[in-house]
């Protein structure tokens, strides 16, 4: 009631119930940002420890990105693989093992 | 047994040297021995704010050097025979503390004092992560304003992965102050409300001091608020978070609005 008196008189409206809301949203953003980039970096790193064992990576051609949707969530990969990428040596490796 | 106490935000200008120095004076007052270390190498506040700037010879990067020893760099204060400082220089030189230097300093201050009290540097950088790196426990000052509570947040992150306790897979004890409050202000809902702010960053709270004079007042005379005028609400406010950190039990108050009568039929406070 005093709040609606003091409004009607000065005019003022009440801000903190935007900010309180304009918080949640961003803080919740914010978390969800930094708890995924050190997933990200880990990942990234080990899936190019892993596919350097057998071709020969060029580490900025390599792109990982984690979407996170309501239902599903997907984990995108892009490894740039060099032109000369010899497809025999790694063939032969798969007989032998 | 010693408390390793960081007081620390992220946003600068909230009110951490203020606190570092009213908390420390007022757990001196109740008979615990304690040294309040600035950590804020370049700025250098906290011997201005406890009056003592001219008795600085030897700081806190002189220690971690090794160019003095530690009781030639700690300071007593004039007024409370259990209250030390430990100044910060004024190098500009950023890389001057050394993890394992403070890790030193704050191991040679354990086994001398119950409490000490860390004033952190503001922000996310190495001086803030070093001031929190050897706490046990930690005080995030935040103003209720949302510039404020969101930079809060990083920092408790912070809190919980970059100090040795985390990396050990213990806690570092958390507590939220507010400080600036203006209750008038948050009855007409022009400031976040205490409730909100404890809600977005899900720690329990401290205390609530009071946006008043008193605070600059102290501060111009460089005495720490608890000492200056104790009969001062943001002093008696400081005084009970000091017992809470002890452990006591103290019902918090939450400041009330005064306002006369006039006031309150024009809806607005007096300039």
């Amino acid at each position: 009631m005093s709040m609606r008196l003091l409004r009607l008189f000065g005019g003022r409206t009440a801000t903190a119930p935007v900010a309180r809301e304009r918080l949640q949203i961003l803080l919740s953003h914010e978390r969800g940002l930094l708890g995924q980039s050190d997933l990200l970096v880990t990942l990234r790193e080990e899936i190019l420890a892993v596919v350097s064992k057998h071709i020969q990576l060029d580490p900025d051609k390599v792109m990982v990105k984690l979407e996170r949707g309501k239902s599903v969530s997907t984990l995108e990969v892009d490894i740039e693989v060099p032109n000369n990428f010899d497809n025999k040596a790694l063939g032969e490796r798969r007989m032998a093992g | 047994m010693a408390k390793v106490l960081v007081v620390t935000s992220g946003k600068g200008g909230v009110g951490k040297t203020t606190t570092t120095a009213a908390l420390g004076a007022a757990l001196a007052q109740s008979g615990q021995s304690v040294v309040v270390v600035d950590f804020d190498v370049g700025l250098r506040n906290l011997d201005l704010v406890m009056g003592a700037e001219r008795r600085v010879v030897f700081d806190l990067i002189n220690v971690v050097q090794g160019v003095a020893k530690l009781p030639q760099a700690l300071i007593r204060d004039k007024r409370l025979e259990s209250l030390w400082l430990l100044p910060a220089s004024q190098t500009r030189d950023k890389d001057a503390l050394t993890d394992e230097g403070v890790g030193r300093v704050i191991d040679e201050l354990r086994s001398r004092f119950d409490w000490i009290l860390c004033d952190s540097p503001a922000g996310i950088e190495r001086g803030a992560t070093l001031a929190m790196r050897y706490a046990d426990e930690a005080i995030i000052v935040t103003n209720p304003e949302v510039s404020s509570v969101r930079d809060s947040d990083r920092i408790i992150g912070m809190l919980d992965s970059k100090t040795v306790r985390a990396e050990r897979g213990e806690r570092v004890e958390k507590h939220i102050l507010i400080t600036r409050y203006d209750p008038g202000r948050a009855a007409r809902g022009e400031m976040l409300n205490i409730d909100d702010i404890l809600e977005i960053l899900a720690t329990p709270l401290l205390g609530i001091i009071p946006e008043s004079q008193d605070v600059l007042k102290a501060s111009n005379v460089g005495t720490p608020v608890t000492l200056n005028n104790a009969e001062s609400a943001p002093a008696r406010a400081y005084v009970d978070a000091s017992r809470r950190l002890m452990g006591e039990e103290v019902a918090m108050t939450v400041p009330a609005e005064r306002k006369g009568f006039m006031n309150r039929l024009l809806g607005r406070r007096a300039a």
